[in-house]
């Protein structure tokens, strides 16, 4: 069954894309990321305008994270200083990630930026993460825990900055400075790249403030949440490439496919969700180092600007 | 106005065709209009024309050839060249293509090429890589220029929105004809020209100019119009829509 999308301006089968967004929304419920950095190729693979993919998918992953934010709300885990504190440096670094990319796509290299970004980010991040769960899985398999104990006191230097805050829901006793300088990051690359960030934001709490994972994805969740409302309502001002129906289509099978992964995710031991989120991480890293590095079966391509009206 | 400017440009062929008893050539769509609704999947119309001769009309040792060229609304086309810098590909060149049709297929009665000369074919504009000559870059200025031009003619073709089909114009009698006309899915809403050429023996006898648009209607028009002109609040509808799918999922699946 076909449908005709009224902005992206072309026919797409219905069953194709719940079937795409369902898969997208179990993954996005399972790690607490957004799912924009799986779902924004997908869409232009399928021949969806950039422009409009990057914009509706903005509103999918809104909605997804709605239906996750309430779940994790429920259940207690989901720490909304921190989140605000998030928020507030997401939406600095989103600022400057927007005059980035206008400067980037005035000099003609923003393609370039973007893939050579994908490549080296999803890379360095997956790279770490899977070195990390691999080592402590050896560390399981000797016979000691899976990492070292932690000691009152021992604290890395940066979270004992000057402006400390305590969040009860994280466990957190720490300086306001290095999160919201992590959120300003976030955000920043969010606007370059079109994607909440939330791959980016869930390593980061874990391993550099040390917060449990289960309130970790429930922040980020939050934070991609009131990122993504902005983005999508920025898009449709600015830009008018927000295709309601698509959106419509992503979310049904994005928010089912979201809770089914929100459950799985209670049944997943820290380490494999770990070691399964870099695998994820790389493997879309290497997609386009392929782009990248290998030569092109056809050196030549058609831009067809988007239409003015 | 341009409309009008074509007639005036056809007018001399038509004052010739009074004198002379050249052809004349009647031409018609099954359609004007494409309409785009929630189901659309593309369409197909059809061109038929009839060659109109009289009694004081010339006889003719050639047969008649039909060459109709459909264009669609026109942008500016990019295209772009991958080169090796250093271990990586990436974007080296670009060329503009500006004011080229988004959609462009030619359709003759038989092969072009017997039907007249390449010089005879790039004069008179006729064939996908003819057609446009006279737009900026559409010649060839240098042996690179062509090479653009030909990928951008061939990827337009593997997008269905180019093509050539040499046999595309079936006559139906001896003055009767009729071509179909595909119009891809993802062919651009806007107006549409077809022009209709009537050739004997490499000679150009009369020519003929329809037109169609392709639309969209009923609620994909409303959608896409508010996306427009009530952007705000296309956006917050949109954001509303996303977040009470949300919570209705969430209220759904509750179990805890």
């Amino acid at each position: 069954m076909q449908i005709y999308l009224p902005i992206a301006e072309l026919p797409i089968s219905v069953l194709m894309v719940l079937g795409l967004s369902g898969a997208v929304g179990f993954i996005s419920g399972l790690f607490g990321v957004g799912g924009g950095f799986l779902l924004t190729p997908l869409l232009i693979f399928l021949d969806i305008p950039p422009a409009v993919a990057v914009a509706t998918v903005a509103a999918q992953v809104a909605g997804s994270s709605m239906t996750g934010v309430l779940t994790y709300l429920r259940r207690k885990a989901l720490d909304l200083k921190l989140g605000g504190v998030l928020v507030s440096g997401g939406i600095v670094g989103t600022v400057l990630g927007v005059l980035f990319f206008n400067t980037m796509r005035r000099l003609g290299q923003l393609e370039l930026v973007i893939t050579l970004s994908y490549v080296t980010l999803f890379s360095i991040i997956g790279g770490l993460m899977l070195y990390d769960a691999l080592r402590a899985m050896l560390r399981v398999r000797a016979g000691k825990p899976a990492r070292r104990k932690r000691r009152g006191g021992m604290h890395p230097w940066w979270m004992g900055l000057p402006m400390r805050m305590r969040f009860h829901r994280s466990g957190l006793y720490c300086s306001v400075v290095p999160i919201a300088l992590l959120a300003v990051v976030i955000g920043f690359i969010g606007a370059v790249l079109g994607v909440g960030g939330g791959f980016i934001l869930v390593p980061g709490l874990i391993y550099f403030f040390r917060i449990p994972p289960a309130v970790v994805v429930g922040t980020s969740l939050f934070q991609i949440l009131v990122t993504m409302t902005g983005a999508t309502v920025l898009h449709a001002v600015t830009n008018q490439s927000v295709d309601i129906v698509l959106a419509t289509l992503l979310l049904l099978g994005g928010v089912i496919g979201a809770q089914f992964g929100g459950r799985a995710a209670r049944n997943l031991n820290v380490e494999s969700f770990r070691m399964l989120l870099a695998l994820l991480i790389l493997s879309v890293g290497m997609r386009f180092a392929i782009e990248l590095f290998i030569p092109p079966s056809d050196p030549f391509s058609v831009v067809v600007p988007e239409s003015a009206r | 106005m341009r409309r009008f400017l074509a007639l005036l440009a056809f007018l001399p062929i038509a004052l010739a065709a009074a004198t002379a008893r050249a052809e004349t050539l009647i031409a018609a769509m099954s359609s004007h209009r494409v309409q785009i609704t929630s189901n659309y999947t593309g369409s197909q119309l059809t061109v038929f024309g009839l060659v109109e001769r009289d009694g004081r009309t010339v006889a003719r040792g050639d047969p008649y050839d039909i060459i109709i060229t459909v264009r669609g609304p026109r942008r500016m086309l990019l295209v772009r060249q991958k080169e090796r810098v250093g271990p990586i590909w990436i974007n080296r060149t670009q060329r503009r293509f500006p004011d080229s049709p988004v959609f462009l297929h030619v359709a003759s009665s038989r092969p072009i090429s017997a039907m007249m000369s390449e010089e005879a074919a790039q004069r008179d504009r006729i064939g996908l890589a003819n057609a446009e000559r006279t737009a900026g870059n559409w010649i060839d200025l240098d042996p690179g220029s062509a090479r653009f031009r030909d990928s951008l003619v061939r990827i337009m073709q593997s997008k269905d929105l180019y093509g050539y089909d040499e046999r595309g114009v079936t006559f139906l009698s001896n003055a009767l004809f009729s071509a179909p006309v595909d119009i891809p899915a993802t062919a651009p809403t806007g107006s549409y020209t077809v022009d209709i050429l009537l050739y004997a023996g490499g000679v150009p006898l009369a020519r003929q100019q329809t037109s169609f648009e392709v639309i969209k209607t009923g609620i994909e028009q409303r959608l896409a119009s508010g996306a427009y002109d009530w952007s705000l609040l296309y956006g917050l509808m949109t954001v509303l829509m996303a977040l009470f799918l949300g919570w209705g999922a969430s209220v759904v699946f509750r179990r805890d």
